[in-house]
Parts: structure tokens; C-alpha cells; sequence
């Protein structure tokens, strides 16, 4: 029954001489919020590809409900519940927001490329889609290009485009980067709300909304893991002082 | 089915409906145009309009690919050239009945188009340029290399395809209204597949084909599906072409009539399919016009485009809705 939602068992990525990623291990919980955390450059958004797939690791092995997924494609994990979204805000900027969440229903739909029928007028893509929208309060902006919304709701519409694959897991590259403090509140409010309807990997700079969020906590140093557990013991190791949050005094 | 909140219409408003309106005043004048050569319209007009919307289906074809999918094909002339050979092919072996031809040459053009796709969709940009424009090419050559049909000089063909044993294309206004309702037909087919689900990928993929790929598509499936499509498309127009000219040559799918197809699509404005129309009717109109003036039209041509490309982002069509948008306010 507790099938971990991911599990990374000795992942490894090399560029070069350089391990980016270093024998990582680390378990996420169905329903957790799993932060990970780690100064520039340490491999943080190399191993969210290698999750997601856009990148290949050189050894180990991903678990994804207790499947092995490490050979799966991307598009394929994605069908699998696997959902995440960018460090840079990554939409389609000239179709509406309620296009792009459909988008999202239509992969999952039972003819994702069907050349019949108007897709901008199928109910069947649209009802979800508004649902998807009207939790992360983006409902009345439903019509307006996803390249006009403020960067604060691009955020919010990629958290809706993933909502809509029935995701087991999503991986959240940092959703926080760059968006000024009040829709910030308005994200950190809308992950707690979404909490616990599925596993969430959340890659952040922020530390006091990895804090307020997170279940437990990874650090990751130089491409391995440093500590991992409940945030106050993270925050507590001595390790962690000196390798990351002691630069914040 | 346990919405609790009031009634979802007002909460959710349809989307502003696009009204296609340039594109039905463009098929109307298009359909209206014998009325005026009844009236005293040099009859030489309609064989000029004729052939403009030939390759209008043509450039329509590449808008698809083009601007619908971002994927800048140069070897498209050679889907005209293998529609083109495929009617001369088979009248001159006497085989005049376009039942006959037409499936042939469309499953033709989806054949050459499914291998030369899927090899040169595994690259990108300016890779893609180029190796499109290689297989034109070779088609061009092979063409070239016909010796039984003409080889170099061309074919030249004594009938036109015929339906079920009528000359459906002997009659000049009858030829007219054929091509104009096979336009309008690809038009209306490019438009359903644009809005259609498959369509919806083709076009998010031109934006952001990682986005569309994490989503859960395999996007070099739906870029070839497209590239199908458009090939039997262009093939249409070749075998239209080949009816119209009586004659059948290698350069009708040389390179720089591809590089044609790709300015008839620029100059109408890319993506919006009714400017491929306008583009393509421009195109050979203005062409048609300059080389009846003077012998050096080419060197007035050349600058002509250079200058109406750089002063109207969005081509023709979007010089339209410019225009319209200053007068509405």
C-alpha cells in the first residue's frame, strides 16, 4: 500500500568531469510535499529533467509508483501522472488560458489528436479545464492570451496545465522565482490548499515558503544529498548551517 | 456532476467567436469574377485567375506546414511536380480519368511525404530548411532524369483528365469554377484541421514544443501527420497545373519555385490560410501584370516584395485587419 510516489535510488549525471548529479537517493511519500533545497549550482534543476525525462542519467534508477520509468520518455511519464512545470514560465503564449489548460485535458482525452470537431468548442475539454482554472482562481482570465496574464498568474496557469493530468506527482521547478511578494502570498496560499491531493516536488530558493510548505526537506550540495528529513531537523543540521543557510547569518 | 456554484454560464463566458469574414469576401468576388469577363473582362483574366488559384491551393498547402506549424518547408514544389507527372504520367499512357489519377497521385505525394517528413523532421531550423530543400531537389532531378517523359524538355499532353469519359476541363470558365471550388474545399478542410484537436497541438508545438512534449504529445507524430496532409494537398494543385498548362516539366519543381511558394505565403501573411490565398492571387497577378510592361519586370518585381513584406508585418492579411482595426478606432 505505501508505494513511495517517487523513488530515486543512486541517480547519477556526469557533464564531463563534472557530477552534477551524485549517487542521489530520496523517497517522496504519495500526498507529500517534498522540498528540495540547495545553493546555486547544485544540481537541483538537473535532476527535476532527469525526473521529468528530458535528460538521461548516466546510473540508477527512478521509481515512479513502484514502476521503474528511468527508460520512459517524457511524454510517456507525463501520461503516467507525472506533471511539472518550468523554472521559466513556459506556456503557450498566443492561445487563451482556458486553451492551454484544455490542451492539458486533451492528452488525457480518449482521441488526444482527433481531426474532427472544433477542440475550442468541446465540452469535454473545455468543463475540466474551467474546474482546473477556477482552483487556482484564474477563472476570469479564462479568455485573455496566456502571454498577456502577469508572471504571478502564468505561474498559477502552469499549476492549472498540470492539475490537468491527474497528476500522481508534480514537479514544481521553481514556481516563486521572480514574482513579487504579494502573488507570492497568493501561490504559497494556493499550494497549501493544493496539498495533499498529490506528491509535490518542490524545487525553491524561497526558505520561508519551503518552511511554511514542505513536509520534509532535501538538501542537495554539489550534486549529492547533505540531509533529508522533517524541516525543523534539516534546519537544526549542523551541515546544512554550514553548507547553505548559514550564508543567510 | 456536483458543481455547486450558480449557474456555470455566467462564470464561464464562451470565447469571443472569430468571424471569418475576409476569406468569405475573397471566395465571393473569386465567384462572382466570370460574371465580369461576361462583361467585357479580357478573357485572358480568368486563365490568369485560374492559375493563381492553382497555386493558391498550393501555398495554402505550405501555410499549413509554414505558418500553422512553424516548419519552413523548401522542397514544397516538388508535391506540385509529382501531382503535375502524375496526370501527364497516366494520359499520356491513356489513362485520362482523374478517379483513376487522383488517388494515385495523392497516395503518391503522402508516400513521398511520409519518408522525406519523417527524416527531416528529426532536424530543426535551419537543418530543416535545407534538407527539405535537398529532397526537392532530387525529385527535381529524377524528373529531369525521366527520359521516357520528356526528360529535360518536358511533356507535352495532347487531352486533359477527364470524369468518367467527360472533358470536365476543356471548357475555360468550367476549369475556373473547378478551381475555385477545389480551393475553396482545401480552405475549409485547412480550417477544420487548424481548429481541430490534432490542429490545436500543431499550432502549440510551433510555440513551445517542450511545453507540448512534457504535456504528453509526441509532437514530431503530429508535425508529420501535417506534412502528410499538405503534401497531398500541393499534389492537388500539381495535377490541376498540369491540366491547365498542357504540359509537364521538371521546373515545376525546381527550387526557386518553391522559394515562390514560400513568398506567396509571407506576402499574404503567415498562418492566417486566407492570406495564403491572397498572397498566391498577388503573387502571379502583379507578375502577370510587370512582365506584360516590360522585359526587365524581375528587376521591379524583386524590390516590390522587399518593400510591401517590410512595411506590413502580417502580409496582406494583416495589413487588412490593420487597416480595419484604425477604422473601428
Amino acid at each position: 500500500m505505501a508505494e513511495p510516489a517517487l523513488a530515486l535510488k543512486g541517480l547519477a549525471k556526469s557533464f564531463g568531469a563534472l557530477k552534477v548529479t551524485n549517487g542521489v537517493d530520496l523517497t517522496i511519500a504519495p500526498g507529500e510535499l517534498h522540498a528540495l533545497i540547495g545553493p546555486n549550482g547544485a544540481g537541483k534543476t538537473t535532476l527535476v529533467h532527469q525526473i521529468s525525462g528530458t535528460l538521461k542519467p548516466d546510473a540508477g534508477a527512478i521509481l515512479f509508483g513502484g514502476q521503474d520509468i528511468t527508460r520512459l520518455p517524457p511524454q510517456a511519464r507525463a501520461r503516467a501522472g507525472l506533471a511539472r512545470t518550468f523554472q521559466i514560465t513556459s506556456t503557450i503564449a498566443s492561445l487563451s488560458a482556458l486553451e492551454n489548460v484544455a490542451l492539458g485535458v486533451q492528452a488525457h482525452s480518449a482521441h488526444p489528436l482527433s481531426l474532427f470537431g472544433n477542440a475550442a468548442r468541446d465540452e469535454a475539454l473545455n468543463a475540466p479545464a474551467w474546474e482546473a482554472l477556477e482552483a487556482v482562481g484564474l477563472a476570469e482570465r479564462a479568455h485573455a492570451p496566456a502571454g498577456s496574464l502577469s508572471h504571478g498568474e502564468k505561474r498559477a496557469l502552469e499549476i492549472a496545465m498540470a492539475l490537468t493530468l491527474q497528476p500522481k506527482l508534480i514537479l514544481l521547478d521553481e514556481p516563486l522565482a521572480g514574482v513579487g511578494h504579494e502573488e507570492g502570498e497568493r501561490l504559497i496560499a494556493l499550494l497549501n490548499r493544493l496539498k495533499g491531493r498529490f506528491a509535490m516536488l518542490l524545487v525553491e530558493h524561497d526558505m520561508s515558503a519551503v518552511f511554511a510548505l514542505a513536509d520534509r526537506v532535501t538538501v542537495l550540495v554539489y550534486g549529492g544529498v547533505i540531509a533529508s528529513g522533517e524541516p525543523a531537523a534539516v534546519r537544526a543540521d549542523p551541515a546544512v548551517r554550514q553548507a547553505y543557510l548559514g550564508e543567510e547569518g | 456532476m456536483s458543481v455547486a456554484t450558480a449557474s456555470p454560464s455566467d462564470a464561464r463566458p464562451r470565447a469571443p467567436a472569430a468571424r471569418p469574414l475576409a476569406p468569405l469576401a475573397i471566395f465571393i468576388l473569386l465567384a462572382l469574377l466570370p460574371l465580369a469577363a461576361t462583361l467585357g473582362l479580357p478573357p485572358h483574366w480568368l486563365t490568369l485567375v485560374t492559375r493563381a488559384m492553382i497555386f493558391a491551393i498550393a501555398a495554402l498547402s505550405l501555410d499549413l506546414v509554414l505558418g500553422v506549424g512553424g516548419l519552413i518547408s523548401f522542397g514544397h514544389a516538388a508535391f506540385i511536380g509529382i501531382g503535375a507527372y502524375g496526370a501527364g504520367i497516366l494520359i499520356t499512357e491513356g489513362q485520362t480519368e482523374l478517379l483513376v489519377a487522383l488517388p494515385v497521385i495523392l497516395l503518391a505525394c503522402a508516400i513521398f511525404a511520409a519518408i522525406t517528413g519523417y527524416v527531416s523532421l528529426r532536424t530543426r531550423g535551419v537543418a530543416f530548411i535545407m534538407i527539405t530543400l535537398a529532397f526537392g531537389q532530387m525529385a527535381f532531378y529524377f524528373a529531369q532524369a525521366l527520359s521516357a517523359y520528356g526528360g529535360d524538355d518536358g511533356l507535352t499532353l495532347y487531352e486533359k483528365s477527364t470524369l468518367l469519359g467527360h472533358d470536365v476541363f476543356a471548357n475555360r470558365t468550367g476549369f475556373y469554377y473547378i478551381a475555385l471550388g477545389t480551393l475553396a474545399v482545401c480552405y475549409w478542410l485547412a480550417r477544420w484541421l487548424v481548429g481541430s484537436r490534432f490542429g490545436r497541438v500543431l499550432r502549440a508545438a510551433r510555440e513551445n514544443a517542450v511545453r507540448v512534449t512534457v504535456t504528453g504529445y509526441d509532437v514530431d507524430r503530429v508535425r508529420l501527420g501535417a506534412y502528410v496532409i499538405s503534401g497531398m494537398m500541393a499534389g492537388l494543385s500539381g495535377f490541376l497545373l498540369a491540366n491547365q498548362t498542357d504540359f509537364v516539366s521538371p521546373a515545376y519543381m525546381s527550387w526557386p519555385r518553391s522559394g515562390e511558394l514560400i513568398f506567396m505565403v509571407v506576402l499574404g501573411g503567415v498562418g492566417s490560410l486566407h492570406g495564403a490565398i491572397l498572397g498566391a492571387l498577388a503573387f502571379l497577378i502583379t507578375e502577370d501584370v510587370l512582365s506584360s510592361l516590360t522585359q526587365n519586370w524581375k528587376v521591379i518585381f524583386g524590390p516590390l516584395i522587399v518593400l510591401f513584406v517590410l512595411f506590413t508585418h502580417g502580409g496582406i492579411a494583416g495589413l487588412a485587419t490593420k487597416l480595419r482595426g484604425r477604422r473601428d478606432g
